[in-house]
């Protein structure tokens, strides 16, 4: 949670912000008058708060704008804190020399009441532990979460971090307020030492982890990671640490050799497709793809070897092969793609086998613009047969779509696809020659 | 098409005086400072601000738009949500004035309202008392004639994520602003647990503010609070009437759409607002997108009819056409071609996406069945790498499988989470605990219990404190008994041959006929009783045994027409399907429903909310 400075001024610095200037000389007004009118006799459900005064200051610090406000409510509480010296927020944090004497004091419920309208209101004075609780306990009744946060500050700020532990640990609605508190203010600190407290061993170190997400630059982030191995994870978290921790250390050696052979001009692969972005912090099956595409022959031993990759991270086959195929699909390389469906059986006969389903296969071939006749291949090598017609009409494989109709005798269909070929053209001539056949029994 | 409402029908209330009244307020705010000063408005804050003082007011009160961070003047002012990051920014600025000697001014506005966490920042950082603060209590947009929205996206994530109902007392001041402006509603009802704080809230406000809505007839009958927990499923469904289905693809923000150069079919963007006030989207908001196609084709004939009229016109008739008719039907054509080239656009965009199979493993999922080929689908899906466009609707999914089911199977779960972190990213791991926290995505069996945590706690205390923490974690993650509910509540329409999307027959239209939306079903029910009385089980199974509540009071004044109006308010946002769905309710049964909703939302924005890692 750690907002570095660098990163504040970049989300400030972005376009998210606009600026407006205005100045007054160009006022009209009588525009100023009429919205002021209107803001008049708006007030009675504008201002619904009785003190709504107090916050109106002007640049000088003194109160603004009309004070009186005939028949407006004022109760015997709110008269009694019309002090002169009057504060224009709750004094949550400061010195105790600078807080006021309150002649009378408020009741828990009082407190919050009044601290839910943003009014002034010193918490100095709840000292015993039940009085702290008390009103940390009417905070959580009245269900304002902001009034809660404000108590539980007070309550950080005056009390040891067991004993706020230790209450908060059976006051669980006060407790998530705390824990959203501190992740949002960064105190990452607390937080953790809460989480210990707690024995939520798991939250704990997720929360740990969290923090790198931080830390831009590459090698100071894989030693962050590094330090997160171990942490108290759940067993299937704990594999995927130490995962992003191999990862991120693959990566730094993979960039900075790359990035020497891209410069160097040696190599062609990188001449041929420069690289659009560093590998650093990418996801493990970008990785691969990468991986596949600029190092798919290298041998098992080297870190950037695809294979190297599917055994250390244990990908399964069917992720290792879909990504390979697009790596491979993408460069045109259709002897790699023959390659990666191709099988030998113990006889020494080949056959094609693919682990995620050759409709899959085609179409990731068709997403790579491969040429029909490779496409032809391998729809033909779909073994459901109306999956098979439907992909053949799709990607125009019009020997599949025709063989297909033939086989399954039906002219109906084939004779609806004639009007869908070219005219004049060989597949027309060979729709024509089938259904002139005498060899075939049509079914229909 | 554009089934008109029943001449009975209620008439809404003008809303426009939120607007109005937020303006002024405003315009008062900054009135309070003399002299020149630079404005920063927060991002969040341009849209909604650029919907109730248009560029018009700006200039009246010569507000020039200058880049950041350069100033020119001697007094900053700020205009922003209450963040601690706002805050650190501010303290920023004002320290390095600080040490450079510079002395300015500066204030902050806060919208809707401060938090202590921001004063408490502002005063660590030295700076409490440089800075004086005030508040620009608007919480209320009209987007439509119909729908109010807070505009707290972030409601959703504090409250249904992180626990924190520092938006509840918000809510509660916007239920007392409209109860002041638009009198008592004498009949309310709620479900879940924010909605019952926020219920409670509210009516502590009414009572410490005693008297000023007493004697005032009522406009609006009824009031509904219902919680986004309490149906997460319909939130997650691909939505499919015409103004969900522009929520899913283009992203409506604030009432208004980018159109890009696809639509326009020019090379510009057309930003495009939408609401009633647009004719053509009027008419085909709501309907099923298959629906649409054809009716703005039907449209564009008549387009054309009008416009070959003054063919064989005189001359006095033709004058009287340029001068009547032609601005009104440039308007309509206009419009009409933005709408068309939106149809397309999403045709194009759906039909890559394989929309359909999508639709369909949805339908399974709502159903119940073909559970393995959905999760074999899915894992298809995350298998496509490469394609960030898939990080959200891939994880989408997955919850929906994860909501239907009561948590997904332990060997699923973590197979299909380690296929998630190696294609997405592993840092996505604080996105799975975040979905589990907030029960979105869960594993079934021994997680669906007390995680070992809480039994400590609950055997660490007893009785009565026992009783609250359990109460507390049931608030968030939960069984979410989800085809139970389906079954007594009848979601699955039985459709004997096709469901006929054209006259619709119920609120199921809105999901291709396969689903009435859960959180309206309920709506309907209780509406139609008047009470929770008979869906106790429904109540159950929803856990929220304690938090279903009906508030009537003996209110004589209320007219039968106000008792016809009902405001819905959604805790933690609502779906253009929802609002769909309750219109078509409305007008068949006579009533008029007003939305209100924190934000509106949709699955990619709920996951959005979700995620650690910013895509």
């Amino acid at each position: 949670m750690n907002r570095t400075k660098g990163d504040e001024e970049e989300y400030w610095n972005s376009s998210k912000f606009k600026a407006f200037t205005f100045d007054d000389e160009d006022d009209e007004l009588s525009q100023l008058k009429e919205s002021k009118r209107a803001v008049n006799s708006l007030r009675d459900f504008v201002d619904d708060d009785d003190d709504d005064d107090l916050e109106r200051v002007s640049w000088t610090g003194e109160p603004v704008g009309s004070r009186t406000r005939p028949g407006s409510f004022q109760s015997l509480s709110d008269a009694l804190s019309d002090t002169p010296a009057k504060s224009y927020a709750p004094e949550l944090g400061r010195p105790k020399g600078e807080y006021r004497d309150y002649s009378n004091d408020w009741s828990p419920s009082d407190t919050v009441r009044r601290l839910r309208k943003g009014k002034v209101c010193s918490l100095e004075r709840f000292r015993s532990l039940q009085d702290k609780l008390q009103l940390l306990e009417e905070a959580v009744s009245m269900h304002d979460g902001n009034v809660i946060t404000a108590v539980l500050i007070f309550l950080k700020r005056t009390l040891s971090k067991e004993i706020l532990f230790r209450e908060l640990e059976v006051r669980q609605i006060a407790l998530r307020h705390l824990i959203h508190f501190l992740k949002e203010i960064g105190d990452q600190k607390l937080l953790l030492d809460l989480f210990r407290f707690l024995d939520r061993t798991e939250e704990l170190a997720l929360s740990h982890y969290r923090e790198h997400l931080n830390i831009q630059d590459a090698d100071k982030r894989k030693e962050f990671l590094k330090t997160c191995i171990g942490l108290p994870f759940s067993a299937e978290d704990s594999a995927h640490i130490q995962d992003h921790y191999t990862l991120l250390e693959r990566q730094i050696i993979i960039e900075a050799n790359d990035c020497h052979l891209e410069s160097a001009g040696q190599t062609e692969i990188f001449r041929k497709h420069p690289r659009k972005a560093s590998i650093l912090n990418m996801p493990l099956v970008t990785t691969l793809f990468y991986s596949c595409f600029y190092h798919y022959t290298e041998a098992e031993g080297t870190f950037s070897s695809p294979v190297n990759l599917k055994k250390t991270f244990k990908i399964p086959d069917k992720q290792y092969v879909l990504t390979a195929l697009a790596a491979r699909a993408k460069l045109r390389a259709w002897n790699d793609v023959d390659a990666l469906f191709t099988t030998k059986n113990w006889l020494g006969y080949t056959k094609k086998r693919a682990p995620i389903g050759f409709h899959r296969v085609v179409e990731i071939l068709h997403k790579n613009n491969a040429p029909v006749q490779i496409l032809q291949e391998y729809v033909n090598l779909v073994e459901d047969v109306d999956t098979k017609l439907n992909l053949a009409t799709k990607f125009k494989c019009h020997d599949v779509v025709i063989d297909t109709c033939r086989d399954l005798k039906d002219r109906q269909q084939l004779l609806a696809y004639r009007s869908k070929v070219d005219k004049g053209s060989a597949e027309e001539e060979k729709i024509d020659a089938l259904l002139s056949s005498s060899q075939i029994r049509w079914k229909n | 098409m554009a089934f008109p409402h029943r001449p009975d029908a209620p008439e809404l209330p003008d809303f426009s005086m939120l607007k109005r009244l937020a303006r002024d307020q405003l315009i008062y705010l900054l009135e309070q400072l003399p002299g020149k000063k630079d404005l920063f408005i927060e991002a969040d804050l341009m849209s909604p601000l650029d919907r109730i003082a248009n560029v018009s007011i700006l200039k009246v009160r010569s507000l020039s738009l200058r880049s950041c961070p350069s100033f020119l003047f001697e007094q900053l002012c700020f205009l922003v949500r209450p963040r601690i990051k706002n805050m650190r920014y501010i303290a920023s600025l004002v320290n390095a004035d600080k040490v450079a000697g510079r002395t300015r001014k500066y204030k902050v506005i806060f919208s809707p309202q401060k938090f202590y966490a921001c004063e408490m920042v502002l005063e660590e950082e030295g700076i409490y008392g440089d800075v004086s603060c005030d508040e620009w209590a608007f919480s209320l947009l009209p987007l439509d004639v119909d729908l109010l929205s807070m505009e707290l996206p972030e409601f959703f994530r504090d409250y249904f994520l992180e626990g924190d109902q520092r938006w509840i007392n918000t809510v509660a001041q916007a239920l007392h602003l409209l109860s002041t402006l638009y009198g008592p509603f004498p009949n309310c009802y709620g479900i879940g647990r924010c909605a019952k704080m926020a219920y409670e809230l509210w009516r502590k406000l009414e009572e410490e503010e005693d008297g000023e809505t007493k004697g005032r007839r009522p406009e609006i009958g009824h009031i509904f609070l219902l919680d986004r927990d309490v149906d997460f499923v319909t939130a997650l469904c691909s939505q499919v009437v015409y103004e969900g289905l522009v929520d899913d693809t283009f992203r409506i923000k604030c009432g208004s759409v980018d159109f890009g150069p696809e639509v326009t079919s020019s090379d510009k963007s057309l930003k495009v607002l939408l609401n009633a006030e647009d004719k053509v989207f009027h008419e085909i908001r709501n309907e099923h997108f298959s629906n649409v196609f054809g009716f703005l084709s039907q449209k564009a004939r008549n387009l054309q009819a009008q416009y070959d009229r003054r063919r064989g016109m005189d001359i006095k008739q033709m004058k009287n056409f340029v001068s009547q008719e032609l601005k009104g039907l440039k308007q309509e054509h206009r419009l009409l071609s933005l709408h068309i080239g939106a149809c397309e656009s999403i045709m194009k965009k759906k039909t890559k996406q394989d929309f359909q199979e999508l639709i369909k493993t949805e339908h399974a999922l709502l159903e119940g069945f073909s559970i393995r080929e959905s999760t074999s689908y899915i894992e298809e899906h995350i298998d496509r790498f490469g394609s960030p466009r898939f990080f959200l609707p891939v994880l989408r999914l997955l919850c929906l499988l994860s909501i239907t089911e009561n948590g997904l199977i332990p060997k699923d779960y973590r197979s299909l989470k380690t296929q998630y972190l190696q294609s997405y990213g592993p840092e996505h791991l604080l996105t799975f605990s975040n979905l589990r926290r907030a029960g979105l995505l869960t594993e079934q069996g021994p997680g669906d219990t007390l995680t070992a945590v809480e039994s400590k706690v609950s055997k660490l205390v007893t009785d009565k404190a026992a009783g609250k923490i359990t109460d507390a974690f049931s608030s968030l993650a939960k069984r979410s008994n989800f085809r139970a509910i389906s079954k007594k509540l009848n979601l699955i329409p039985r459709v004997d041959g096709e469901y006929d999307l054209k006259v619709p027959r119920d609120m199921a239209y809105v999901f291709s006929g396969a689903y009435v939306p859960l959180s309206c079903r309920i709506i309907e029910q209780v509406l139609e009783r008047r009470s929770w009385q008979g869906l106790d089980e429904v109540v159950r199974l929803l856990n929220c045994g304690d938090f279903a509540f009906t508030d009537m009071t003996k209110e004589d004044k209320a007219s039968s027409e106000s008792l016809r109006l009902i405001l819905v308010v959604f805790l933690g946002g609502c779906t253009f399907s929802e609002i769909s769905a309750l219109r078509f309710l409305g007008r068949e049964k006579g009533y008029r429903f007003i939305f209100l909703t924190t934000a509106v939302t949709n699955s990619a924005r709920l996951m959005e909310a979700m995620s650690e890692v910013k895509a």
